[in-house]
């Protein structure tokens, strides 16, 4: 009979449930979700949506800010209201709805207008640690703006609007250490080899082994021969640059393959391997330019006793580079897999993981001392840490985002940049400009142009002019756009289900990248349209 | 009726659907056809099939219901689990273990009065053309190629043809199609006949990750090799339950992960891990609610252009990226001349083999490894002597049994010839493929 269970965290029933995304942002990642708080204000639609896919995967408590009634058309949109709802709270409705998908997230509500909110109760947003908002005019989202600007809080403005719709990321700054990139490079610095990786390799000697060993060995020790065969050959230091050099490796590699009694080379896959390696293994080992300038930012050289524990490992990392690392990186310390047997190929990433273990030691000794002079507690960074931030050292990323607000203000915003992309055509942008219309439109005539169906066509020219009054803001010429107009005034400020679930599901994608700190967010805004030629595109500008 | 009594009946809910309206009914100029009669044709005769009630099938049934269409199908074959209640929204706790088709649609149809779903728990191999053809469109949220080839298939076999060889358009039914892995996805538009179908582009599905036997034997390195080892050596060996492995049965997982923890510590390899072992024994795929909610919005939304030509639609793939940033880029996918499943009606199909010498069980394992075949447990039969003859088939038992000898025996053994037929029978296909055997070595010989 099978022995007891063993005494393991991945069995619990919250683990059996979380399964599918545990694999993806960990442990750690779903205990930062767990414990993060946010705000959505307005359950519409796309608010209800957002809300639906963090309530699923855990997110520990949210608060909805909404003092709407549900109306009929409320119900055509949101899935998180039923048919006995019309004229309750819709903040209070929907929380009930979405705490049911997962008992273990908490949630309440504030049945209010969160303009009239923010303005008896400025520090209400305070205890969040991401505030999300859905169709917000912009008087509100100006005023939301600057609020959360100056309290630091991250700020993630979603609009659902016919067949578009946007997601502005506000968020002053945000560091990743594990970016999770799809397709790196392995580091094994066969350019900048340490004495016991040296040792190793040359303890192997090809030509006195058995065929059966022969086919065994490591590529990274054949292709480490090799290269040396290569250098010496060629009486260079260097690493093959160009194809004829990389080839001429390859054939030297290719020559060692062992024959058989009539000279006909045998299948060693190792080799094969090896002649592959060539391509991707032998990239010099250097610091990648998106690092160095996160080692060399202001954050990271002039320490404060306020810095967080990302920017002390930066600067622990960046001392280590100037000094014990000779101008490289901690190691990764991982090895791919690759035909061998496993004595050799366990005794490599052995090799492998001490010397990054070393790395690590120094780091962590380096990041202490940075501690102690910044009058910071020893426990502000542990050694779990290091080695997460070395084994990332090659992906870390920082954001630095823009207050929204600032769009708004023709002094801030970016008008330059806008016109010359219109002037080019750029048809995302140009419905971004459809939108800031469409605000000022709301601002001046307190509806959406073509919210009534007698009102279309004069709503078109209305809305020309205060696009108008936009472009001339920002200096650039009229835009000769009646058909995206008309296409603007067709919706009517109506919201389409499936427009918000698509808007939804990423807008929540990028609130758990916020909060578990994992993978990179969008760096400002995207717009989105299913529309003809530009069929589901999404349009990603930094602004 | 509930509805009824709320005061909320269908006539007093006529403002419900005013968004819808507008973008249905108003003119406009990306509008292919704006038409009062649109909605009327979502709420009141237009069928819809969802395939799959999971991940994105919950999202499919919420959206397409909430985009005014009112009948709807569902079907799958599978139970609600623990694990799926991290996305699968329409289920709880306490329906585990039940029908997820028929927990999913009693959840919409209380949800959303006037819409009517309709489940059916079964296999889509359950049902034959009489009922697929009943649909104006049918929608894939599927994690298996095989059930997504089967029905490709099936609605090809539906096409029926103008006397110009062209197709009768009345007879294609559209389907659209949604995949999606962590933080990827895609999604596509196939009118069968017309344009890429899944067939076309089988080389977009990422292979199976396997593991040589010598290496998880001789020479293993990761932990996945250890437990390799003792699914495919171990568990056979030593039979410790007296069946075949079950994913699903934890005293199962135990067993698997204690030993390949052993075989791992005798080999000094590290990182066998509960969830790991897992992962390996059920080929487990990441998934979370965000993307399963952009994918099926986005087909959900080609399925509302498609019934009412109120826009372009998507040409016609699409694939979604989220892992830096927001990423999705639009191709049209190219039909394959030669596609098997959409190609000609009567071009003939061939497989080149070596030799006739091939045993059959490699014949079989060729069909299952070929890029076009792709096949998973083919029958094979075919005509001698006037009769139909049973080369194997695995599916039935007692035919397994009759026909496991043949597969140590040569094609020629078999009364096999070069140009001769077999006719193959696949899970990946709802038709019988009559496949002609070319020898190529047969110049030199
Ligand atoms: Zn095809």
């Amino acid at each position: 009979m099978a022995s007891p269970a063993p005494k393991s965290p991945e069995l619990s029933e919250k683990s059996k449930k979380y399964d599918r995304q545990l694999r993806l942002w960990g442990d750690h990642g779903q205990a930062a979700l767990e414990s993060a708080r946010i705000c959505l204000i307005n359950a519409t639609g796309l608010g209800t949506e957002i809300l639906k896919s963090l309530v699923l995967p855990g997110v520990g408590s949210f608060t909805i800010i909404d003092g709407e009634k549900i109306s009929e058309q409320d119900l055509g949109t949101n899935f998180f209201l039923d048919v006995d709802s019309i004229g309750k709270s819709r903040a209070e409705v929907a929380t009930q709805l979405l705490l049911e998908l997962n008992p273990d997230c908490q949630g309440d509500f504030v049945d209010e207008n969160p303009q009239v909110l923010m303005a008896n109760d400025p520090n209400f947003f305070q205890s969040f640690h991401m505030v999300i908002s859905t169709n917000l005019p912009e008087t509100t989202l100006i005023e939301l703006s600057k609020t959360l600007w100056s309290l630091n809080i991250p700020l993630l403005a979603c609009r659902s609007y016919g067949f578009i719709g946007s997601i502005r990321l506000q968020i002053s700054e945000h560091t990743i250490i594990e970016s999770h990139p799809d397709n790196t490079n392995p580091d094994l610095r066969l350019d900048k080899p340490w004495p016991s990786l040296i040792q190793y390799v040359d303890s192997i000697d090809l030509d006195s082994l058995e065929v059966k060993d022969h086919m065994h060995i490591p590529y990274l020790v054949i292709l480490y021969k090799y290269l040396k065969l290569w250098q010496s050959q060629n009486n260079t230091q260097d690493l093959p640059k160009n194809y004829k050099e990389k080839q001429n490796l390859r054939e030297l590699i290719r020559s060692g393959i062992r024959k058989d009694e009539n000279g006909i080379p045998l299948s060693e896959e190792n080799f094969e391997e090896a002649m592959k390696a060539v391509n991707f293994a032998l990239i010099p080992t250097t610091v990648p330019s998106s690092v160095a300038s996160i080692l060399n930012d202001n954050a990271c050289v002039n320490l404060t006793s306020k810095s967080e524990p990302f920017w002390i490992l930066a600067k622990a990392v960046k001392d280590f580079v100037d000094n014990e690392g000779n101008g490289n990186l901690p190691l990764r310390g991982s090895l791919p897999d690759m035909t061998a047997d496993t004595t050799r190929y366990i005794a490599l990433q052995q090799l492998y993981r001490d010397q990054a273990g070393r790395d690590a030691d120094v780091i962590y000794r380096r990041a202490q001392q940075l501690l102690h002079q910044l009058g910071q507690p020893s426990s502000a960074i542990t050694e779990a840490q290091v080695k997460l931030f070395c084994r990332n050292a090659s992906f870390i990323h920082v954001i630095r985002g823009t207050c929204i607000a600032d769009e708004y203000d023709p002094r801030t915003s970016n008008a330059r940049q806008i016109s010359e992309a219109l002037e080019n055509g750029d048809g995302l942008l140009i419905y971004h400009v459809m939108l800031r219309g469409v605000d000022k439109f709301y601002t001046e005539h307190n509806t959406y142009p073509g919210e009534y169906d007698d009102q279309v066509e004069p709503d078109i020219v209305k809305l020309k002019s205060c696009i108008s009054k936009l472009t001339a803001e920002w200096g650039c010429g009229v835009l000769s756009k009646d058909d995206y107009l008309h296409e603007i005034c067709r919706y009517g400020g109506g919201e389409l289900h499936a427009v918000s679930s698509f808007l939804g599901g990423c807008a929540a994608q990028e609130v758990i990248k916020i909060l578990t700190r994992q993978y990179t967010p969008l760096h400002t805004y995207c717009l989105y349209m299913m529309y003809s030629l530009l069929i589901s595109n999404t349009g990603v500008y930094a602004l | 009726m509930s509805e009824q009594k709320n005061g909320s009946s269908p006539g007093n809910m006529a403002r419900k659907w005013n968004h819808l309206r507008k973008v249905l009914e108003r003119p406009g100029p990306f509008c292919t056809s704006p038409s009062s009669e649109a909605l009327s044709f979502l709420q009141t005769s237009c069928k819809v099939l969802i395939i799959g009630a999971g991940g994105l099938g919950c999202e499919l049934l919420k959206d397409i219901a909430l985009m005014g269409f009112n009948e709807i199908h569902v079907i799958d074959m599978d139970t609600i689990d623990l694990s799926n209640l991290n996305r699968q929204f329409l289920f709880r706790q306490k329906d585990i273990g039940s029908s997820k088709a028929e927990v999913a649609a009693k959840f919409i149809n209380s949800r959303i009065p006037g819409v009517k779903v309709i489940p059916h728990f079964c296999k889509i191999q359950d049902y034959d053309s009489d009922f697929y053809q009943q649909f104006h469109i049918i929608v894939c949220g599927l994690d298996s190629i095989v059930a997504r080839r089967w029905i490709n298939g099936m609605l090809l076999s539906l096409l029926q043809y103008e006397e110009d060889g062209q197709v009768d358009q009345s007879t294609i039914i559209p389907m659209v199609d949604g995949g999606t892995e962590g933080f990827k996805g895609n999604a596509r538009v196939i009118l069968p006949g017309m344009t890429a179908c899944i067939d076309c582009t089988l080389d977009l599905f990422p292979p199976q990750v396997t593991y040589p036997l010598c290496t998880i034997a001789s020479t293993p390195r990761l932990p996945e090799h250890c437990i390799e080892y003792v699914k495919v050596i171990q568990w056979s060996k030593e039979n410790p339950f007296d069946c075949p492995i079950d994913g699903d049965d934890p005293n199962h997982i135990n067993w698997i992960y204690e030993k390949a923890s052993e075989r791992a510590s005798q080999f000094n390899i590290v990182g066998v891990t509960y969830r790991l072992v897992q992962g390996v024994i059920k080929n487990i795929i990441p998934a979370v609610a965000s993307t399963n909610a952009v994918i099926a919005a986005t087909c959900a939304t080609e399925v509302f252009k498609l019934a009412t030509g109120c826009a372009t639609s998507l040409n016609n793939y699409m694939v979604f990226n989220d892992v830096a940033g927001i990423y999705t880029y639009t191709y049209e996918a190219e039909r394959k001349s030669n596609c098997l499943a959409c190609g000609p009606a009567n071009q003939p199909k061939y497989l080149d083999i070596e030799s006739l010498d091939m045993k059959l069980s490699e014949l079989i394992e060729l069909l299952c490894q070929h890029p076009s075949y792709q096949m998973k447990s083919p029958g094979l039969t075919t005509m001698q002597d006037g009769r139909n003859r049973t080369l194997y088939m695995s599916t039935v038992r007692s035919i397994e049994e009759a026909t496991r000898e043949n597969l140590k025996r040569s094609l020629v053994e078999l009364g096999l010839r070069d140009e001769g037929i077999v006719n193959v029978a696949d899970s990946t296909t709802p038709n019988t493929l009559e496949i002609t055997l070319r020898v190529t070595a047969k110049m030199a010989e």
